[in-house]
């Protein structure tokens, strides 16, 4: 196998087992252009635009503010050479992320993100799992239709969707007046601009991800195991959490994940739904940079923002990796 | 003339030493991981040859196979296709063509498109590419057919889609792995013969996969018996069916008595075995330079002869039993026979009268006997 | 399997269902509104659909969106698909596991992150925001989306379709775009389906990496709700959900149609 620069690629794998149809294989005669290319392409493309800006941030969060196009010092370029390198490495600072520390809103809102994500990955779950359970158990023919309702509305715009909530959660809002109508109420619910419009808002968008990856769990199971365990002695609940839970535990874990990590960081649920009360990171990065044109202070708080982030999102990635092989 | 088994085999080129093996495995290792698959194995296939390669799931048959296609390289060791080395090149230019176990038709072309697809790779003319389409749409009886997709087929028609597909090209080779084992008996039976004959009017070399003994027995000019990534036995199936080399081959062929004893002497070309019970026969057909220790006589249940009454002056080896269980196959009647030293022989006997004058039952006390010659001597 | 569907079951679904479709509902019923507000129902009006159609701002907005969907979605279509195949054929290459981490990550990245991140890059090498930047923004974090879809797919696929074609003499290449693609070409079409609409959608990614001249319809949807809704924003969202429910229902009517005739053919087959 002749290996020339570039990324090598290694003989046929080293499976325990012989492999039963292996497709294009992976030996000598594909260590070839396009094999090298369809890797090199997607990667390539992924370190620039994903992986390099990344860096960017964290170069940018040690720099500081300058009322400057772009607004941020130091600026590395190439005509200023080694020296103006070295020059401006010596001008980068953790001021930002000192100042981070200083103010307890960012405290605050870091740890109000993670709670509110938290609190709405929970009850997504909760909201979720009956409807992909009753899914998973609906007879074959209707089981397309129902993943075919569950997903159209994801195809409309999220935006437009949660903004459809303004009008019903709102003081005037439909809700009140059904609930005023029923005499269910005296005076408007106050929802707007809570906590609780952006739990429904968050569940409501991020439905369909706890669902799906529920939905592919609890369809791979195999129902006659809850009717030996009934046959055993067990109860229907206690099957239930014995059993059928555990076995779905890959979907909850999945769609915990889906829901959980983008939802610390979310910008329109809060902004829309939310009021001057309900801290939420996303919007504080937003306001940042857009608001106060502070760049540095903005990156700052996105890499903190990562790392917090970084646990969950590795951890998902070993699950994701995990459920390919199995 | 005299010829081991029932059949007068004129096609042997391997036993001719000027004829030069067509495919040449020589040495041949390969290894996933810790596990081997293929253990320094050599072998040659000749031209024009019906072979299969039999053995249990596991045994390295298809991975032979596979290193012999392309898709997998040996770890060590040279395959050679009329003296060419096939190593480092490609599957896709190899004169080399396989008919895949699952049949791996492409589910959006049609049974046209699917037999063309070799033959526009080659970048034939339009107008061949459709003669040799319908040469061989006719040849697998599929005309009708022509422009159905795969899943509008049924399984037997699919399998000669895919065979159709697999010739197209005049493969001077031709892979098939467990052709029929996804057909029922009765399909499978007839397709053995369609394939024979198939390989005869096409000229090409044909090299089977298969577990099934019937099968390799039915079709094949010669087996190769497989165990563990090493070669067993290489044979005709008459040498393989009444000449085994091991116990193993001897087990994995059909059914057989093992005698085991102790050599205690020769008679000119036969061997005296001792066994357990103190009881000697007198057999032929040892290797060469076998005069003591344990050994095995390997007969076949059809060798052997079940009757009431001891068997007439000295006409073979014989021995007291009793009937210990029958079972009534129809065709034959499979007695099984305890023996004084507690072996069970199992005789077989076919049915040729309808009507039996004074049939065995359950506990008769009976004598086996069968001739000298009637196993062979087996060492290991 | 049994599928008995208790009340329980049946509630929780008819529930679910209503809790997510409720507000679409309401949303279309306020398009029709003759009042500005959206909380009194006024009459039956198709009012807004006609100064929709007069509101440059919105229909610009909606072009420049469509435009960069698409262009997005195409590209982002085939740098995923080169992305699966990466990951499904090729086990072993030096930073195998940068490449995954890589692909996996923008599924769960705050948008905000992913935003600013790259406005920031773009800042740094000096291209200006603008139609190009909002397009290769999306590009970037919609691969990732359809190189999941199209790696599942792949994952299920028959090896032996590729064996058999390379055996009959057919290049990787040939064999790819012969068999391979036809073959897991619905996975690629959902997956470009996925970019396009991720692209539509698009809020908070868009606002950081856009320039003037390219408002995307979220962003100028965004400005206004801030300022105070007028129906026209229903009337473009019911135009959306009409155009996207009618693609799907028609998708997913044809697909059961090829399956019932997909049966259809395999009975057959069996008969003859």
């Amino acid at each position: 196998m002749t290996e020339t620069t570039g990324i090598p690629i290694a003989p046929a794998g080293s499976a325990a087992t012989p492999p039963a149809g292996q497709g294009l294989p992976q030996g000598g005669f594909t260590a070839s252009l396009t094999s090298r290319l369809v890797i090199l392409i997607p990667y390539l493309w992924l370190l620039l635009f994903f992986l390099v800006p990344f860096l960017i941030v964290f170069k940018i969060s040690l720099s500081t503010t300058t009322i400057a196009m772009p607004p941020y010092e130091p600026v590395f370029s190439l005509d200023a050479g080694l020296s103006g390198l070295l020059a401006g490495l010596r001008d980068l600072t953790v001021d930002n992320y000192l100042w981070l520390t200083q103010d307890a809103l960012y405290f605050n809102a870091y740890v109000s993100s993670v709670l509110i994500a938290a609190v709405s990955t929970f009850l997504t779950l909760l909201v979720g799992y009956p409807m992909a359970y009753g899914m998973a158990r609906a007879p074959a023919s209707l089981r397309g239709t129902l993943l075919m309702l569950v997903i159209l509305p994801f195809w409309t715009s999220f935006l437009i969707r949660v903004y459809a909530w303004i009008g019903i959660l709102k003081p005037e809002g439909l809700l009140n007046q059904f609930l005023l109508w029923l005499g269910v109420i005296d005076a408007p619910l106050q929802i707007m601009n809570t906590h609780t419009a952006i739990y429904i808002g968050i569940v409501y968008s991020y439905l369909p991800f706890m669902v799906l990856p529920l939905y592919a769990s609890l369809e791979k199971m195999d129902f006659s195991l809850i009717e030996a365990a009934q046959d055993l002695g067990c109860t229907p609940t206690a099957a239930f959490w014995k059993i059928t839970f555990p076995l779905s535990l890959p979907g909850v874990v999945a769609g915990a994940m889906l829901v959980f990590i983008p939802a610390v960081g979310e910008f329109v649920i809060p902004d829309l739904l939310g009021g001057s009360q309900t801290l939420m990171i996303g919007r504080t990065l937003w306001n940042e940079f857009f608001a106060n044109r502070d760049w540095p202070v903005s990156s700052a708080v996105a890499v903190i923002l990562l790392l917090i982030l970084v646990v969950p999102i590795v951890f998902f990635q070993r699950a994701q990796a995990r459920a390919q092989e199995g | 003339m005299k010829s081991l088994g029932s059949i007068r085999r004129t096609f042997a080129p391997w036993n001719n030493p000027e004829a030069k093996p067509y495919i040449v495995f020589d040495g041949v290792t390969k290894r996933f991981g810790d596990f081997t698959a293929v253990d320094n194995l050599s072998l040659s296939i000749h031209e024009r040859e019906f072979f299969a390669l039999l053995g249990a799931s596991g045994c390295g048959k298809s991975t032979l196979l596979r290193m012999l296609a392309g898709f997998e390289e040996p770890t060590s060791g040279r395959i050679l296709l009329d003296g060419q080395d096939l190593a480092g090149i490609p599957p896709y230019r190899r004169p080399v063509n396989m008919m895949f176990q699952s049949y791996a038709l492409f589910p959006h072309m049609t049974v046209e498109a699917n037999i063309a697809f070799g033959l526009k790779q080659d970048g034939m003319p339009r107008a061949d590419i459709d003669r040799r389409v319908g040469e061989m749409l006719k040849l697998v009886k599929l005309e009708p057919f022509a422009k159905r997709k795969p899943h509008q087929l049924s399984g037997g028609q699919r399998q000669r889609v895919a065979l159709a597909r697999s010739v197209a090209k005049r493969p001077k080779v031709l892979l098939l792995d467990e052709p029929l084992g996804a057909l029922d008996k009765k399909l499978r039976e007839e397709t053995q013969f369609e394939l024979m004959d198939l390989q005869q009017e096409l000229g090409l070399t044909f090299i089977v996969v298969t577990h099934d003994q019937e099968e390799a027995m039915t079709m094949a000019d010669r087996i190769a018996v497989l165990d563990k990534g090493k070669v067993m036995q290489v044979a005709t199936p008459a040498e393989i069916y009444e000449a085994p080399v091991s116990r193993f081959v001897a087990n994995f062929i059909g059914n057989v008595n093992l005698l085991e004893g102790t050599v205690t002497g020769r008679e000119g070309s036969a061997l005296r075995i001792r066994g357990a019970s103190g009881g000697e026969i007198t057999v032929e057909n040892a290797p060469a330079g076998v005069d003591h220790g344990d050994v095995a006589f390997a007969i076949r249940p059809e060798k052997i002869k079940v009757s009431p009454h001891a068997p007439a002056g000295g006409a073979g080896n014989a021995m007291e039993g009793e009937v210990y269980d029958i079972a009534y196959l129809g065709d034959m009647t499979v007695y099984l026979v305890k023996l004084a030293d507690g072996q069970v022989v199992k005789a077989s006997a076919l049915n040729s009268a309808r009507v039996t004058e004074n049939p065995l039952t359950w506990n008769d006390r009976v004598w086996i006997s069968f001739a000298p010659d009637a196993g062979v001597v087996l060492t290991r | 399997m049994n599928a008995s569907l208790s009340r329980f079951n049946i509630v929780s679904l008819v529930a679910g269902f209503a809790f997510l479709y409720l507000p679409i509902v309401l949303l279309v019923i306020y398009s029709f509104n003759e009042s500005r507000l959206v909380t009194v129902w006024a009459g039956f009006s198709t009012r807004w659909y006609v100064s929709l159609f007069s509101n440059r701002g919105l229909m610009d907005a909606a072009w420049v969106t469509a435009r960069v969907a698409f262009i997005s979605a195409t590209v982002a279509t085939v740098l995923g698909t080169m992305a699966a195949l990466a990951l499904t054929r090729y086990t072993r290459f030096r930073g195998r596991t940068l490449f995954t981490g890589m692909v996996f990550a923008p599924l769960v990245m705050p948008e905000v992150i992913t935003g600013l991140s790259l406005l920031l890059l773009f800042v740094a090498i000096g291209l200006d925001r603008g139609f190009l930047t909002v397009t290769l923004a999306h590009i970037t974090f919609s691969m990732c989306f359809v190189a999941v879809v199209v790696q599942s797919r792949l994952l299920t696929f028959d090896r032996s379709l590729e064996e058999a074609a390379m055996d009959l003499g057919a290049t990787p290449v040939r064999t790819f775009f012969s068999v391979t693609l036809p073959v897991i070409l619905p996975a690629v079409v959902s997956g470009w389906m996925l970019a396009f609409t991720l692209s539509l959608d698009d809020l908070v990614i868009a606002s950081f990496t856009s320039g003037p001249g390219a408002t995307t319809l979220p962003m100028k949807i965004y400005s206004q709700v801030r300022l105070g809704v007028t129906p026209e924003i229903n009337a473009v969202c019911t135009i959306l959900i009409a155009i996207v429910t009618t693609g799907v229902i028609i998708a997913s009517l044809l697909n059961k149609r090829r399956e019932v005739q997909r049966r259809r053919d395999e009975q057959a087959a069996l008969r003859n």
